[in-house]
């Protein structure tokens, strides 16, 4: 009893100057997020947007993230038949508007491919340059991130874009063509895709260095 | 096989045919409605150009099944319509026709355009109706019609 009254006092020094340690060695954990990632979780981050970016540069996605003044179509990403052109919302123009031929799901008794909403991607987020050639995965990578361009979203907006969104979703459900055949999917099926994007925005989208052709 | 209730025209029709069956067919074998012509079957001429709710829409590429209760309305009740009243009457004015095979589908283009587009430019003309074909080649003369008619709607 006498032992524990005279170490009480030191014991609960000890413990503050160790609750002190920790204070200092250990910051909040509402700093800690906003940390710059960890190279580990870069790296993870970049390998992930990398798998990503396979996707985005499929040729069926290239064709509605167009830099020109119309879609374009097929596996070898031709200009869009019928002189269909982007119009003012990207949506073709009255007359010949993409619902003049696509409707809310896919007709494959007639070929015409078909989701909600269908109309081509802005401008702003097109995926090539002026001369039909892919932008790099750097390029594309700080389009996809850049929320002047991006119609405003942010990490967890772009994970849902991906995930859930319907006309992204017809990538995976693109029905068959004019010849009857089906068209050619994606290299990652959709939950992969969506993996990726969720670990690459939990590594907080980081984007590869580099410029156009890296 | 599947019954569907359309509206065509202003009118309720019956209709009894496999879902996939083209708006096209049904239309001019069932309806028949041959008003709408079939030029090439994948929406590459747009001779088979009919309004539905209001779009121009290809009816051959279009499922009957996937109408549910959209409006359609054809070359044949297009002159009930105030603006499609002015368009024919400008292209008989204009004498457009030639042969006639694709001019029902530039009429249902060239009246769309119009209700979106009172005083279109010829790149608006063109942009709108550049995927109508006519082989007789009566570009000039459709032109001449369309700017004819947005000027009498004005």
């Amino acid at each position: 009893m006498i032992g524990s009254r005279t170490t009480g006092p030191r014991s609960l020094i000890v413990v503050f100057a160790a609750f002190v340690v920790c204070l200092v060695a250990s910051p909040p954990q509402a700093d800690q997020s906003k940390a710059a990632p960890s190279a580990d979780r870069r790296s993870d981050g970049l390998a992930a947007w990398q798998q990503v970016y396979t996707v985005l540069t499929h040729q069926r996605c290239i064709n509605c993230h167009t830099a020109t003044n119309y879609p374009q179509q097929g596996d070898d990403r031709h200009r869009h038949f019928a002189n269909v052109v982007r119009g003012p919302e990207g949506r073709g123009v009255p007359g010949l508007h993409c619902a003049t031929c696509h409707q809310e799901a896919n007709a494959d008794s007639t070929g015409a491919p078909g989701s909600h909403n269908w109309h081509l991607a802005p401008l702003s987020m097109a995926w090539q340059d002026q001369h039909d050639q892919l932008l790099s995965s750097a390029e594309i990578c700080r389009v996809l991130t850049d929320r002047s361009k991006n119609h405003d979203m942010d990490g967890p907006a772009l994970l849902q874009h991906h995930a859930e969104d319907q006309l992204v979703g017809w990538a995976w459900e693109p029905g068959r063509g004019l010849n009857g055949l089906q068209r050619t999917l994606p290299p990652l099926s959709r939950p992969q895709f969506a993996d990726a994007t969720r670990r690459w925005v939990e590594a907080g989208t980081p984007c590869p260095p580099g410029k156009a052709g890296d | 096989m599947a019954t569907y209730q359309l509206t065509i025209n202003g009118q309720r029709r019956e209709v009894t045919t496999d879902p996939s069956t083209p708006l096209l067919w049904v239309l001019r074998e069932d309806l028949k409605l041959t008003g709408t012509k079939y030029g090439c079957g994948v929406s590459a001429c747009g001779a088979c150009t009919v309004h539905v709710a209001g779009m121009a829409t290809r009816s051959c590429m279009v499922p009957v099944s996937m109408l549910g209760d959209r409006p359609v309305v054809t070359i044949e009740a297009i002159g009930q319509d105030p603006v499609g009243k002015v368009v024919q009457d400008a292209w008989v004015s204009h004498d457009v026709v030639q042969c006639g095979y694709c001019q029902s589908g530039q009429i249902m283009s060239a009246v769309v355009l119009l209700k979106h587009t009172p005083n279109p430019t010829d790149q608006n003309i063109e942009e709108s109706m550049g995927g109508n074909i006519c082989r007789c080649g009566t570009y000039p003369r459709i032109r001449q019609a369309i700017k004819a008619a947005a000027q009498h709607l004005q």
